[in-house]
């Protein structure tokens, strides 16, 4: 079926264009959209594109980075300076998947994709909208909790503060095929530490719950505490409460519960 | 429906066309420009048999909205050969067998280009990175692997 492509070359406009369109959806990268378009989906009758650089601007020089909601997986990992998000770009699809996908597509992806995004929500980013009524910037976890209500608004960029050190942000994707699979679950952990303690732990968790989640009671596990022995198994023990996985072809809701904390005390513990 | 004229670079040529809205870009190649190289496997980014070069990028024409390439250059296994004579990744998948069907064939041959262009001389897990986004079904991927570091001329290194 045929639909209207509007294309804008600037983002406030196309933001306007979303919010006054119920069945208009905004195109990124368009690994999904487009999917979902050849699979006959008649919900979508327009589509929306911004050519607006601000929307493809990588801003990584200084401690507080910024990322285009329009950059590619493939663009982050060229940028040397974004060495903290190499893993979790590298992990998403193939090469094609990474030039043509987006951070901004990434926020929006249903299970079991969203990887980049629970590499952001460890980062407790912050994610810029345009709404019919402005801007406005909205931590990632309230972003996260009310994703289906933002459809409508457009996501300008992400930003985030570059971690301390490589150890103080992990990665860990689980997937079933290598080097290209979906995911099983998804871990990311940021760990700054202060006097020898963590101070401000945050841990994610992709493909746990309907969006990606914290872990709490994991977190609160290791507040405080150094990285020992004791203190990751209380944070792996710790590790499924919260959740809500579901049963998917790459895996059973059970098994997401049986290795969360497995791959949790391994990511902790700096474990291949 | 209204049509919306598009006008692109494929394979070196300048095409104008006039697309339906929402159209992808290997319906735009395979229907109206008759560039029948590209595959039709999924429809859904799953495959890559629909792999093209996007100003020298590898993307999945499937999943590629038509409109995105205006004035863009795209290149498919229909410019590859040069003249008479074959790309040198060609050569090598015929003489290493490393295509028995064929409907795999026209999206390894891009991914493999995509890579040999920006790294002459890959290692092998290079390359099984490179067609990671790729699907075969009957020539198993080994001997594709190879043909691809034959025409590298590039040693396994793993
Ligand atoms: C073969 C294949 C493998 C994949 N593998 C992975 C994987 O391993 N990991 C993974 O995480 N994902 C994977 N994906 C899913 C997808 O490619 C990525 O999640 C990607 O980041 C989506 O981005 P996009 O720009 O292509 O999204 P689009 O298809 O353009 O958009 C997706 C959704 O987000 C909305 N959207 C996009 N940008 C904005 C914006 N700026 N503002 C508001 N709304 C917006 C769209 O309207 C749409 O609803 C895969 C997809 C395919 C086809
Ligand atoms: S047809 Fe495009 S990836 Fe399968
Ligand atoms: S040669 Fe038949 S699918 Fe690859």
């Amino acid at each position: 079926m045929a639909v209207t492509v509007k294309t804008f070359t600037n983002a406030s406009e196309a933001a306007g264009a979303l919010s006054s369109d119920r069945s208009a959806r905004y195109l990124g990268g368009g690994t999904l959209v487009m999917r979902a378009l050849n699979e006959g989906d008649v919900s979508i009758s327009t589509i929306v594109r911004a050519q607006d650089q601000a929307l493809t601007r990588i801003d990584a020089s200084g401690p507080r980075i910024t990322l285009g909601a329009g950059v590619t997986f493939a663009r982050v990992l060229a940028e040397r300076d974004l060495a903290f998000l190499h893993a979790p770009a590298r992990s998403i699809g193939g090469p094609a998947v990474r030039n043509m996908g987006t951070v901004g597509g990434n926020l929006f992806a249903p299970n079991p994709y969203g990887d980049f995004t629970v590499a952001l929500l460890a980062l407790d980013a912050t994610i810029a909208v345009q709404g019919g009524f402005g801007s406005r910037d909205i931590p990632i976890e309230e972003f996260l909790q009310g994703r289906e209500r933002q459809a409508g608004t457009l996501v300008l960029s992400v930003s985030c503060t570059r971690p301390a050190s490589s150890e103080a942000f992990r990665y860990r994707k689980i997937a079933r095929i290598k080097p290209k699979g979906g995911s099983v679950i998804t871990l990311a952990a940021h760990l700054p530490v202060s006097g020898g303690r963590i101070a401000g732990a945050r841990i994610a968790l992709g493909s746990m719950a309907p969006t990606q989640i914290r872990a709490r009671a994991a977190e609160r596990a290791l507040e405080g505490r150094s990285l020992d022995a004791a203190t990751i198994a209380a944070a792996a023990s710790a590790a499924t409460e919260g959740t809500s996985p579901s049963d998917n072809a790459l895996g059973s809701a059970w098994y997401r519960r049986e290795i969360v904390g497995v791959h949790l005390r391994r990511l902790l513990s700096g474990q291949e | 429906m209204t049509k919306t004229p598009l006008q692109f670079r494929h394979n070196g040529r300048d095409v104008a066309i006039f697309v339906d809205g929402g159209t992808n870009l290997l319906v735009a190649l395979r229907e109206l420009i008759g560039d029948m190289t590209p595959k039709f496997g999924c429809g859904q980014g799953g495959c890559g048999t629909c792999s093209v070069l996007v100003d020298g990028e590898l993307h999945l024409s499937c999943l590629t909205l038509a409109e995105t390439v205006a004035g863009r250059s795209v290149e498919t296994l229909d410019g590859m050969k040069q003249g008479p004579n074959l790309h040198p990744l060609q050569r090598a998948f015929a003489d290493s067998f490393a295509a028995q069907c064929g409907y795999c064939t026209p999206g390894m041959l891009m991914a493999a280009k995509a890579l040999l262009d920006r790294n002459p001389s890959p290692s092998r897990a290079d390359v099984i990175e490179a067609i990671s986004g790729n699907i075969c079904r009957c020539t198993g991927y080994e001997p594709i692997i190879n043909a691809i570091l034959a025409a590298a001329g590039g040693r396994a290194s793993a």
